[in-house]
């Protein structure tokens, strides 16, 4: 039976590592430095020009409906790739899954281009 | 050399109309612009024609070994198949005019509805733990949406993204518990696992094993709603439409358990694994049972009271899955199991179908909910009062009704099994049970009327929703053999 368990010990050390450089610097940091605070150096860093009105405003739904149907295409290319380079392999068979395949994402386009998912308004 | 249907490949004939069916209402709803009635009424036919080649199937014993190493169609299979085509079809019945009432009249309702069906009859039909969660996924994502179908009601979208969260969560909680389970035994497949679990009592199983077994538990307690694990159930219920809470509280359910009972018998068995999962499932149950009766109890929203009671219908069946850990016991467990659910879906939607005819008039959201709007309802609504409490009777496991025997057999399994604390238990909480069912039944009858407003008119189609509800309570209570015929030697 194998021992499991050792093969992780690699990652275990580090994960110890990568805890503790950060805290040690830092304490070891805050030992060290001097400390001269002023108004100036609270401010959060910034540059350019000041902004206008609220940063935070709402995004019109399109930009996600949008975004899901390119995920939805870019996904059917990582399936259609590989069927491309396997094709003689796979033959009919692998041949018509993929028709199936595209007809279900055609169906899926054809309704979010009827229900207006393609108009920008 | 056409091999894109052989002859082999007919028993997946039932998910392949559903497929079809979901596709063409989806069609017919965006490109032909049809309402929401057509969409229901085809999205019904499919549902029926695929749960009449399911029975045709069953009748034959037309059963499928393996396709391609990913789908098992079994008796198993396509029995839970025909109980979920029949949820499915009762709440596509209960639901149209509910969808058009919304103002919206939004026929993907029903393309959720078919996708849904599509996921569980996956999760009932795999041997194999990818599919099975790709069916899960099917399931939950078509779901989440219907929790949040009324869109502009705040409770809904909160339902919607609570159900979402914790759906999600518990959903890598099982993945993390296959990707384990898969480092152990190096298998997805029920029957490879088996093969490295079934060692005598004292040889070494790897331990990611035993931690992969528990999450997977734990995501599946999560799924059928069991106690620690159940608090997202009426906050959900109560926030969804109601036919969409009925269709959640009896469908999933069903594919929940018929997850468990696939995954548990097939897979983590063995003498050691066994009795590790036996002892923590006897926990649940009894937690379940307890807990889910008590706090009903409590509940003054109807919705709520409902949600806690499928809390404790799900402890009940979870005695059931307990009880066919044992050989002996397993066919009698198995098909109590079946037959518990099949009567527990119909009474269970015939109830939330009262509740969503009776809710729908009101306009704030929380009217119409309440306990109190039901007193005095046999004056106003006489059939409608009848027909509650029909189903409250059932629910509670009274005679005449599926309920009495679906406990029955249930109980008598665990006795036979020799499961005496949990067969104690659960009677004893049936008495609890009673106490919250007939309260509905006693604010009917006995109380004075708080309004004297008429009450919802019936469609036609909800008419015939209820009406099967009622003839299949009835049916199944007083004629059970046929379906124990179909329910027997089940796995």
């Amino acid at each position: 039976m194998p021992v499991s368990g050792v093969s992780y010990l690699p990652i275990l050390i580090f994960l110890a590592v990568a805890i503790l450089f950060p805290v040690v610097s830092l304490l070891l940091a805050r030992v060290v430095r001097p400390s001269n605070y002023s108004r100036a150096k609270m401010d959060p860093y910034e540059c350019g020009v000041e902004t206008q009105g609220e940063p935070r405003q709402r995004y019109s739904i399109h930009y996600y409906v949008i975004a899901v149907l390119f995920v939805v295409f870019d996904v059917e290319t990582i399936f259609l790739f590989p069927w491309a380079v396997k094709y003689r392999a796979l033959g009919l068979f692998g041949f018509v899954e993929m028709l199936v395949f595209l007809a279900i994402l055609v169906i899926g386009y054809l309704y979010a281009w009827k229900k207006g998912a393609l108009e920008w308004v | 050399m056409i091999r894109v249907l052989p002859y082999g490949m007919l028993p997946l004939a039932p998910i392949l109309v559903l497929a079809l069916t979901a596709a063409s209402v989806l069609l017919l709803v965006s490109l032909f612009r049809k309402s929401g009635r057509e969409a229901g009424i085809l999205a019904l036919v499919g549902t029926l024609m695929a749960g009449a080649i399911t029975i045709r199937f069953l009748q034959l014993g037309l059963f499928l070994r393996r396709v391609s190493g990913a789908l098992v169609l079994d008796r198993f299979a396509l029995l839970f198949s025909l109980l979920f085509l029949a949820t499915a079809a009762v709440t596509i019945l209960a639901s149209i005019s509910f969808v058009i009432g919304e103002g919206k009249d939004l026929g993907e309702y029903f393309v959720l509805i078919l996708t849904s069906v599509l996921g569980m009859i996956l999760m009932a039909s795999s041997e194999n733990l990818l599919v099975i969660f790709l069916g899960l996924e099917i399931l939950s994502l078509s779901l989440y949406t219907l929790a949040g179908f009324t869109r502009d009601r705040e409770k809904s979208v909160e339902a919607a993204l609570k159900y979402f969260l914790l759906g999600a969560f518990s959903t890598a909680f099982i993945l993390y518990g296959v990707a384990l389970l898969y480092g152990a035994t190096r298998s997805i497949d029920l029957q490879g696992i088996v093969r490295v679990f079934s060692v005598p009592l004292d040889a070494a199983i790897d331990s990611r094993a035993f931690v992969g077994m528990g999450l997977v538990l734990v995501g599946f307690a999560f799924k059928v709603g069991a106690v620690p694990f159940h608090f997202w159930i009426p906050d959900v219920y109560q926030g969804a439409p109601t036919p969409v809470a009925g269709f959640m509280a009896a469908g999933t359910k069903t594919a929940a358990l018929a997850m468990i009972l696939r995954v548990f018998l097939v897979g983590f068995q063995g003498p050691r694994v066994v009795a590790s999962w036996v002892s923590i499932l006897t926990l649940l149950a009894i937690a379940t049972m307890t807990v889910g009766n008590v706090v009903a109890l409590a509940q003054t929203n109807i919705k709520r009271m409902l949600a806690y009671s499928s809390v404790a219908h799900a402890g009940y069946l979870m005695v059931g899955v307990i009880v066919s850990s044992d050989r002996g016991s397993r066919q009698g467990a198995l098909s109590a199991i079946a037959y518990y659910l099949a009567g527990y879906i119909f009474m269970n939607l015939g109830a939330f179908t009262v509740v969503s005819l009776l809710g729908r008039r009101a306009a704030e959201e929380e009217e119409g909910y309440s306990l109190y709007d039901y007193s005095g309802l046999a004056r106003r609504q006489p059939v409608l009062a009848a027909l509650m409490t029909a189903f409250m009777l059932s629910l509670t496991g009274i005679p005449p009704m599926a309920g009495f025997l679906g406990k029955f057999f249930l109980f008598r399994a665990a006795v036979d099994g020799r499961f005496y604390l949990l067969a104690i238990v659960g009677v004893l909480n049936s008495v609890i049970g009673a106490c919250y069912y007939l309260r509905v039944v006693v604010h009917m009858y006995m109380k004075e009327a708080s309004t004297a407003e008429p009450g919802p008119t019936l469609t036609v189609s909800e008419t015939l929703s209820l009406a099967a509800c009622l003839f299949f309570t009835l049916y199944l209570g007083l004629l059970p053999r046929g379906f124990l015929e179909m329910a027997r030697s089940l796995l």
